[in-house]
């Protein structure tokens, strides 16, 4: 049953939200064992939640949009009183005395949450290979990863866990392990969801977003989120976007750009695996079929978006990560004094992926560099930013592959961290614009892999990319990504 | 008071100082939350996860913060641009994010000046916006820093609203240091946006004081004076560090850039951090918070409703009354300007105003006597309705329990003595006292003045005070010269 | 490639990032930090002088809260999550010669 089916039924009362709970706590049972989506099922808590929805719907009181709906939450997002980790040494154990406002909007939805899911230590990776706790196996093929930072959310859905999950999305990570577990994964307009209580990895690019295993869902879950909080100052002053009113609306006029640059053809970035470039093709068919208008456009600054983005985003992670000192919060080393008790934490708090981002973020801003580096990327982001208003003159959305390759196996890209970031290439664009993306499964590799198409449009054009992805979905739905 | 430049340092020698003054704004709430902004409460009970840098949390900035820095630019003839807020980035226990969030490349205020009471300009660079930090506690050791077993924090203070000052290096004495922190202080108490109380610490004061042989413009290696708690203690440190460069100088030797702890009780200073190794703060725009761009519309408001300010209120009055700078200095000081210009807009006499203030109204609180009253009195004491013995005593009634001149003195019983009775009073003592009065006449200067004193002393004892001493004085030469 | 940043650099940023690293440590982040730095010459070597930076991709400013005073929370509760705690404050060890 998709949410939305779910929510349905609960509130006509078909189902009650503890039975819906319990099937899916059965499934993880059986199976999170070798998945291992989940840092910590709350089992109590969301018996709990789901009684509360079971007794509004007994009551006539509507228990809202997602009721009795169990949702997955990566463990970047606080949670009061349960432990939130980033999967991080650092964090173990600890329990923040507050709820992020998108946790605070689900309860209100009536969602029950399931549990915390396993993510790359601060969200710092593309295979959540990076957890200190371990990494999420991919449920199409336990030897592949399942993408990341998000994997564990990723994973939930798609092992059916929860039908509906949160991530987080700063360079790619919900979009990468949508596309790579077959499942819907959204990154709205930056400041379309409020932040506050999403763990900081890089302040300017993080986004939350859905995944779901249906567009419609994804959506549902996204208007649930989005919407203006005054404790986010980066908070868009406007209302969630209403999308499930316009998914059926089509493509007919629409115009569909295809980015030269990351079409997997000569002159643009190197890497996107031919598989891939040809499910991407064939979405785009599909879309000309619909009667979208189709055209290519070039988007330069396009390949220049993951150097740019491998020195800003490090750059505010140096910072926002500098707050795991031990004095006040998570691991404590002790030392003989405060600044050799300060490094002694982060060295053993912190692991291998997290130190290296640290120090490349110190590195690039620090003196004598700023301006080489920080500075410099920070002008190839208005670039990019120029770039792509500049072809939305022109179309209306964008597609590309999501992931240049299908989900890779464990520890073949873990040597190089170059071979990893390139993972990020065609995600990276819109968190440096702050615009809408999502990634829409589009039939198998040449491996049986999943692959995502990723629509992208300009700022607040949720509706149309949301309306686009339906599209595609349907026509895979109907055998047309075979 | 003294305007007078007292030469501190050796011949030859010339100071430079610079001070840099922290001012806590008297907001009700901190800067980036809604914990109160308040001295003196128990330990980390005005916290919250913003102020504690928790995972997660952002910072929402203060409006009113906001306003009261741009009030202050304004007040300081400074020019209010947009602003930027930015990250400073370095590690200390009492710093909850492990960075300051501040303004670097763009304060809102910048370019301003305050013109000192003898006319000194002192520039000020920049007058920015950021967040205080909390307070450790050093325990053991006699609470020394360097000696202390262990060290405890409170973080209510974390987040309080700061504005910090920027002078140029321009300060060349002692005395305009004391006159420039006087002024500032001065200054955020008439638009009340600090209590700026130096005991309390919501106004900190760090001094960078280098010396160099007078005549010569060049900028020698400076020392941070930290830890001073008084005016007086600015200047006592200011006077040590200076002669302990000159030393060093003279002795051959140079000194080292360094922070310096000012030690009050000992009269001395101890060498801090050395600043050779100079810190790297890693400066970059602070992605949790937006652009402060204040309008046209907001400053010119903010100038309309900008307070008399105590260097244009010290011009004005020395325009009304053309007394000298020190007397009007204590006149504004004392918030007496505005009754003395009243007074001598009423027509009172401007040298009799300004005497009456600043003898017989010297006292703490003088809210009973109006502008009004005040003048009347004046004007009767020019008439010659009342004596300058009863204008006092008139005055002390006023100050007492209000009330009008003219009925107080009725009650009194002071009226003007009429000029026949006074004359014939005069002629009664010179018959009485002969010897005396041939020592009036015929006496040297001394003599003469010591017997009009006599006189005059029995007309006061005979009239009660009621006698107006000048009509005395004339009538005694009136009659030695007829 | 090891031009890109030296030896001492990652030392020195080390220091700066409150990090310790292992010697081996140190010869594998110079190493890759190179290779990253290496692909970032892309960025480096781009004439970009009249190109205004982007710091942020939302264009809003002036966003302010009211200066109304809300609860603070239980101390108790975020001294329970500390290390350390004594006095209803945080414990540290001596911060030796660090004064500000």
């Amino acid at each position: 049953m998709s949410a939305l089916e779910i929510a349905a039924a609960v509130k006509a009362g078909e189902t009650s939200a503890v039975a819906v709970l319990e099937e899916h706590l059965e499934r993880i049972a059986e199976r999170d064992g070798e998945i291992h989506a989940f840092n910590l099922v709350t089992s109590d808590l969301a018996r709990a939640q789901a009684e509360a929805v079971d007794a509004a719907v007994a009551e006539g009181r509507d228990p809202g949009p997602l009721a009795g709906v169990p949702i997955a939450v990566k463990d970047n997002t606080c949670t009061r009183g349960i432990p939130t980790t980033c999967s991080s040494k650092i964090l173990e154990g600890w329990l923040p005395p507050y709820n992020a406002t998108v946790i605070d909007r689900l309860g209100a939805a009536g969602a029950v949450t399931i549990g915390k899911t396993n993510l790359d230590e601060f969200a710092m990776g593309s295979s959540t290979e990076n957890s200190a706790f371990g990494p999420t196996r991919n449920p199409h093929d336990i030897t592949k990863v399942p993408g990341g930072s998000s994997g564990g959310s990723a994973a939930a859905v798609a092992a059916d866990f929860a039908p509906i999950s949160i991530g987080s999305d700063t360079g790619g990570s919900i979009r990468q392990p949508a596309a790579l577990c077959g499942v819907v994964g959204a990154k709205p307009t930056y400041g379309v969801v409020s932040r506050y209580g999403l763990i900081a990895f890089a302040s300017s690019l993080d986004q939350i977003g859905p995944f779901a295993h249906t567009v419609a869902d994804a959506a549902a879950l996204l208007e649930v989120i989005g919407g203006h909080d005054p404790r986010d100052s980066t908070s868009i002053p406007a209302p969630s976007p209403s999308l499930l009113d316009v998914l059926d609306r089509g493509v007919e006029g629409l115009r569909v750009g295809v980015i030269t640059e990351l079409s997997g053809g000569p002159g643009g970035v190197e890497g996107i695996a031919a598989d891939v470039a040809a499910r991407t093709r064939q979405a785009v068919s599909a879309l000309e079929a619909a009667g979208a208008i189709v055209s290519e456009v070039s988007v330069p600054s396009a390949t220049l978006g993951l150097s740019a983005y491998y020195l800003i985003a490090p750059a505010e992670a140096s910072s926002n990560l500098s707050r795991y000192d031990g004095v006040r919060y998570g691991l404590r080393v002790d030392a003989a004094t405060t600044g050799e008790m300060n490094t002694a934490s982060r060295s053993a708090g912190f692991g291998d992926e997290v130190k290296r981002r640290i120090m490349l973020g110190t590195y690039a801003l620090s003196a004598g560099y700023y301006d080489a580096f920080y500075g410099k990327a920070l002008k190839v982001r208005t670039l990019i930013v120029r770039d792509f208003a500049a072809a939305y003159e022109n179309v209306d959305v964008l597609v590309t592959p999501t992931s240049p390759t299908t989900a890779f196996g464990f520890g073949d890209k873990t040597a190089d961290p170059m071979a990893m970031y390139v993972n990020d290439v065609c995600t990276i664009p819109s968190n440096l614009s702050g615009d809408p993306a999502i990634s829409v499964p589009f039939g198998v590799g040449d491996d049986g892999m999943p692959i995502g198409v990723q629509i992208l449009g300009p700022a607040q054009s949720e509706p149309t990319i949301f309306a686009v992805a339906a599209v595609l979905e349907d026509v895979a739905a109907k055998g047309g990504a075979k | 008071m003294t305007w007078s430049i007292e030469p501190t340092l050796p011949e030859g020698w010339e100071l430079v100082v610079g001070l840099e003054v922290h001012v806590e704004l008297a907001t009700a709430t901190k800067l980036f939350c809604g914990c109160a902004n308040q001295f003196g409460n128990e330990p980390n009970t005005n916290v919250c996860p913003v102020c504690l840098g928790l995972p997660g949390s952002l910072p929402v900035i203060n409006g009113t913060a906001v306003k009261y820095a741009m009030q202050l630019g304004r007040a300081l003839r400074c020019d209010v641009k947009p602003g930027i807020m930015a990250r400073k980035n370095y590690f200390y226990p009492d710093m909850p994010k492990d960075y300051q969030t501040t303004q670097y490349d763009q304060p809102t205020n910048s370019n301003g000046s305050l013109v000192l009471p003898d006319g000194f300009v002192v520039g000020i660079e920049r007058a920015h916006i950021e967040e205080d930090t909390g307070k450790s506690t050093h325990v053991g050791g006699g609470g020394r820093i360097n000696d202390a077993v262990y060290s405890l924090v409170d973080y209510n203070r974390a987040g309080v609203p700061l504005v910090e000052i920027v002078s140029d290096p321009c300060l060349d004495t002692i005395e305009h240091a004391k006159a420039y922190v006087s002024g500032l202080r001065d200054i955020l108490l008439a638009i009340g946006v600090s209590d700026a109380r130096m005991e309390e610490g919501s106004m900190r004061v760090d001094a960078n004081v280098s010396v160099r042989p007078a005549g010569t413009t060049e900028l020698r290696t400076r020392c941070e004076l930290k830890n001073i708690n008084s005016i007086r203690s600015m200047g006592r440190a200011i006077e040590y560090e200076a002669l302990r460069q000159i030393d060093l100088y003279t002795s051959g030797d140079n000194p080292r850039q360094e922070t310096r702890h000012w030690d009050e009780a000992a009269g001395r200073s101890t060498a801090g951090r050395s600043k050779e190794n100079l810190d790297d703060y890693r400066f970059f725009q602070e992605p949790d918070l937006v652009p402060l761009v204040p309008t046209a519309e907001e400053i010119a408001a903010i100038d309309a409703a900008m307070p008399a300010l105590p260097s244009a209120r010290r011009a004005a009055l020395m325009e009304a009354s053309g007394s000298d700078a020190e007397v009007v200095a204590t006149l504004v000081d004392r918030g007496q300007d505005t009754m003395a210009i009243a007074a001598i807009d009423r027509g009172a006499d401007a040298a009799k105003v300004v005497t009456r203030l600043q003898h017989d109204l010297a006292v703490d609180d003088f809210s009973k006597v109006t502008a009004e009253s005040f003048a009347e009195l004046i004007i009767m004491e020019s008439a010659g309705d009342l004596t300058a013995t009863q204008a006092k005593q008139v005055l002390a009634e006023m100050v007492d329990s209000g009330g009008h001149p003219r009925e107080i003195a009725e009650a009194r019983g002071f009226e003007a003595m009429e000029g026949d009775e006074l004359s014939g009073l005069v002629d009664q003592l010179i018959a009485d006292n002969p010897g005396e009065w041939q020592r009036f006449v015929d006496g040297d200067e001394g003599d003469r003045k010591k017997m009009q004193g006599f006189f005059t002393g029995q007309i006061m004892r005979a009239t009660k005070g009621q006698a107006d001493g000048r009509a005395v004085a004339e009538l005694l030469a009136q009659r030695s010269a007829g | 490639m090891s031009d890109r940043i030296t030896r001492d650099e990652v030392v020195h940023v080390a220091k700066l990032a409150r990090l310790e690293l292992a010697p081996h440590e140190i010869d594998a982040f110079t190493e890759q930090l190179a290779r990253v730095l290496e692909h970032a010459a892309d960025v480096e070597s781009l004439n970009v002088d009249d190109v205004p930076p982007t710091s942020h991709p939302l264009p809003l400013v002036n966003v302010f809260r009211e200066d109304v005073v809300t609860d603070s929370i239980d101390r108790d509760e975020v001294l329970a999550q500390a290390p350390a705690a004594e006095s209803h404050m945080f414990r540290v060890p001596p911060v030796l010669g660090e004064e500000r």
